[in-house]
């Protein structure tokens, strides 16, 4: 279900193409300062709600959403028709309990589900392309927190993320430590690596290596960048996934054929699925929110905000912290969740910490991995 | 006996019983949590945990208790001196790599520690040596030599010698028989377990 009239909605379908939503969206009154210094005007905030709010508030469990992810967390995707991103952990019954909790969901600014993103349309009329100002994390949390303020929620539950949702988690704890009674990190970490900084490059070159991309100004001329969308896609795609899963899932078997062509098709299996994975992206997201949102997530320094001392990050909040990292995700390595935990133990918050075994990469967070429900479960408990 | 429902292990019922309410606490190899919870519940006191096994840290967070999946020997590093009232290391000294360096930490983040062992000097033990010349087996010592996790037995006395050695103040100390108490004279003979209250 959904917020009703009393809150400043409107169920909202702008005419550019790339901001679509069939969410409840918040348009906000006033400019949204960011971190780069400009201030965003008419800011719309696309959301989606689950479960019932309590009289008091009191039982609102905020989800943030990864890169490429929505607010469509347990409801079908508008455009593919595929279940919520999050179904298995999300719903009634399920180890983030809508019998029991709010659970809101807001497309992060910058994106194309519906919130303001360099697809919008700018105060002149035209879409800002590549005129969006450049985000980062904390402006989207900030944006998160006009929502709260909006629907006349001071006190979230828990705030829950998986990898750029843990970063969310972590800068609204660190920003505005009286909002989050529980902050659950899971895959992520507190200051992107060099080694994602230089992924995350390859895709936003390969974007604008397509001639396409015309500098941004796509919208409207019936082309877009979807090859160059499509190869960052598959090289972020295999970041996502553990060499395991990869050679389980493909090992070297080739695809509808007996042969190797000796050309240039894709032979074999995993360059297949990945050219599928990488064209089907391209049907539900823009270009230069990919652009945007890898920009923020490069920028994302927890430490170099707080004036290079981690701890200080989180010694204004009260808030219990869980944070979670699995064996075979070498994207965000265990390693970066323990030094996250070792700030958090320096600032003398209550945290949780387990390195949870799971073959799936950095996608086990989204997977079938029991042992996550557990701890999920018991967190929110 | 410590308010809890679960009867506690007579050695952490003994540490349970002597922590001051309100207080500090990190259980160091804190397996499920019960002594946390029991501390948690029974006393007010801010207990954390640190354990090895991630099952078990996934059991701890379901109780809502604060517990960080990490190895002793290596990860007590990252808290700060004093971070604690007590550091509490019950039945696992023996499995350290260096229980000498294992003490001075626990030392360091608490301002007292409790320290629980099997005690490789009891009775069984020494006949099981002495007239089978073989590694002891015995009801609280069950593993065979080849697959036992304490790599550094000790007894009572061992202990007693090292603490002098560091200069370590013994505040109390218990001596556990078969669930019962004995007394400091008889126990590097007779006790199965002791628990030493310590402190610099």
């Amino acid at each position: 279900m959904t917020v009703g009239g009393a809150y400043p909605n409107s169920r909202g379908t702008m005419a550019n193409g790339a901001t679509v939503t069939a969410s409840d969206v918040l348009e906000l009154s006033q400019p949204l300062p960011l971190d780069g210094g400009q201030r965003l005007e008419g800011v719309r905030i696309a959301y989606e709600a689950y479960g019932e709010l309590a009289p008091a508030k009191d039982n609102v469990v905020f989800v943030a959403h990864a890169t490429t992810g929505d607010q469509y967390v347990a409801s079908p995707h508008p455009i593919t028709g595929k279940p919520g991103w999050w179904d298995r952990m999300v719903g009634p019954g399920k180890p983030i309990d809508t019998d029991r909790f709010y659970v809101l969901s807001a497309n992060v600014i910058g994106s194309c589900m519906g919130s303001t993103g360099p697809g919008s349309l700018a105060p002149d009329g035209k879409p800002y392309a590549m005129r969006f100002p450049v985000i980062t994390i904390r402006d989207m949390v900030r944006a998160h927190v006009a929502l709260f303020d909006a629907l006349g929620i001071e006190r979230l539950h828990a705030i829950v993320g998986g990898s750029m949702g843990g970063m969310q988690a972590l800068s609204l704890a660190a920003n505005w430590p009286h909002i989050p009674e529980r902050v659950l990190v899971i895959a992520s970490t507190a200051a992107m690596a060099a080694q994602n900084i230089a992924f995350q490059e390859v895709g936003r070159q390969a974007i604008m290596a397509d001639p396409d991309w015309q500098g941004g100004n796509y919208y409207g001329t019936g082309k877009s960048p979807d090859a160059g969308l499509a190869v960052a896609r598959m090289a972020a795609h295999i970041t996502y996934l553990s060499e395991e899963s990869l050679t389980g899932k493909f090992g070297r078997r080739l695809q509808n054929r007996d042969a190797k062509s000796f050309g240039f098709d894709a032979d074999f299996q995993v360059e297949s699925y990945l050219r599928h994975q990488g064209l089907s992206f391209t049907t539900r997201f823009d270009a230069n929110s990919y652009l945007y949102i890898t920009r923020a997530m490069s920028y994302f320094d927890l430490e170099e905000e707080q004036g290079g001392k981690l701890a200080e990050a989180f010694a204004k909040t009260d808030a219990r912290f869980c944070v979670i990292s699995f064996d075979t995700d070498w994207l965000y390595p265990t390693e970066q969740s323990r030094k996250l935990v070792h700030a958090l133990n320096a600032a003398g918050a209550p945290v949780s910490f387990v390195e949870l075994s799971a073959p799936y990469g950095h996608d086990s967070f989204l997977l079938d991995v029991p042992a996550l429900d557990s701890v999920v479960t018991g967190f929110l408990d | 006996m410590a308010e809890t429902n679960t009867p506690l292990r007579p050695d952490l019922a003994l540490i349970a019983d002597h922590v001051a309410p309100g207080s500090r606490v990190l259980d160091i190899g804190c397996g499920d949590g019960t002594l946390m919870a029991a501390l948690r519940d029974g006393k007010g006191v801010d207990a954390r945990g640190m354990e090895i096994d991630p099952a078990k840290v996934a059991q701890c967070v379901s109780k809502g208790l604060s517990v960080i999946q990490g190895d002793a020997n290596t990860d007590l590093a990252f808290y700060p001196d004093g971070s604690f009232d007590y550091a509490i290391l019950s039945q696992t000294l023996q499995t350290t790599f260096r229980p000498d360096v294992m003490l001075d930490e626990l030392l360091r983040v608490g301002r007292k520690a409790f320290v629980s062992f099997p005690n490789f000097a009891h009775w069984r033990v020494r006949m099981a040596l002495m007239w089978r010349g073989r590694m002891p087996v015995t009801r609280h010592l069950t593993y065979s030599w080849y697959d036992t996790p304490n790599i550094h037995h000790l007894t009572i006395a061992d202990f007693r010698d090292l603490l002098d050695r560091k200069g370590v103040k013994v505040e109390r100390c218990w001596f556990v028989a078969n669930g019962r108490e004995v007394g400091a004279a008889v126990a590097n003979w007779r006790a199965q377990n002791a628990v030493f209250q310590i402190s610099r």
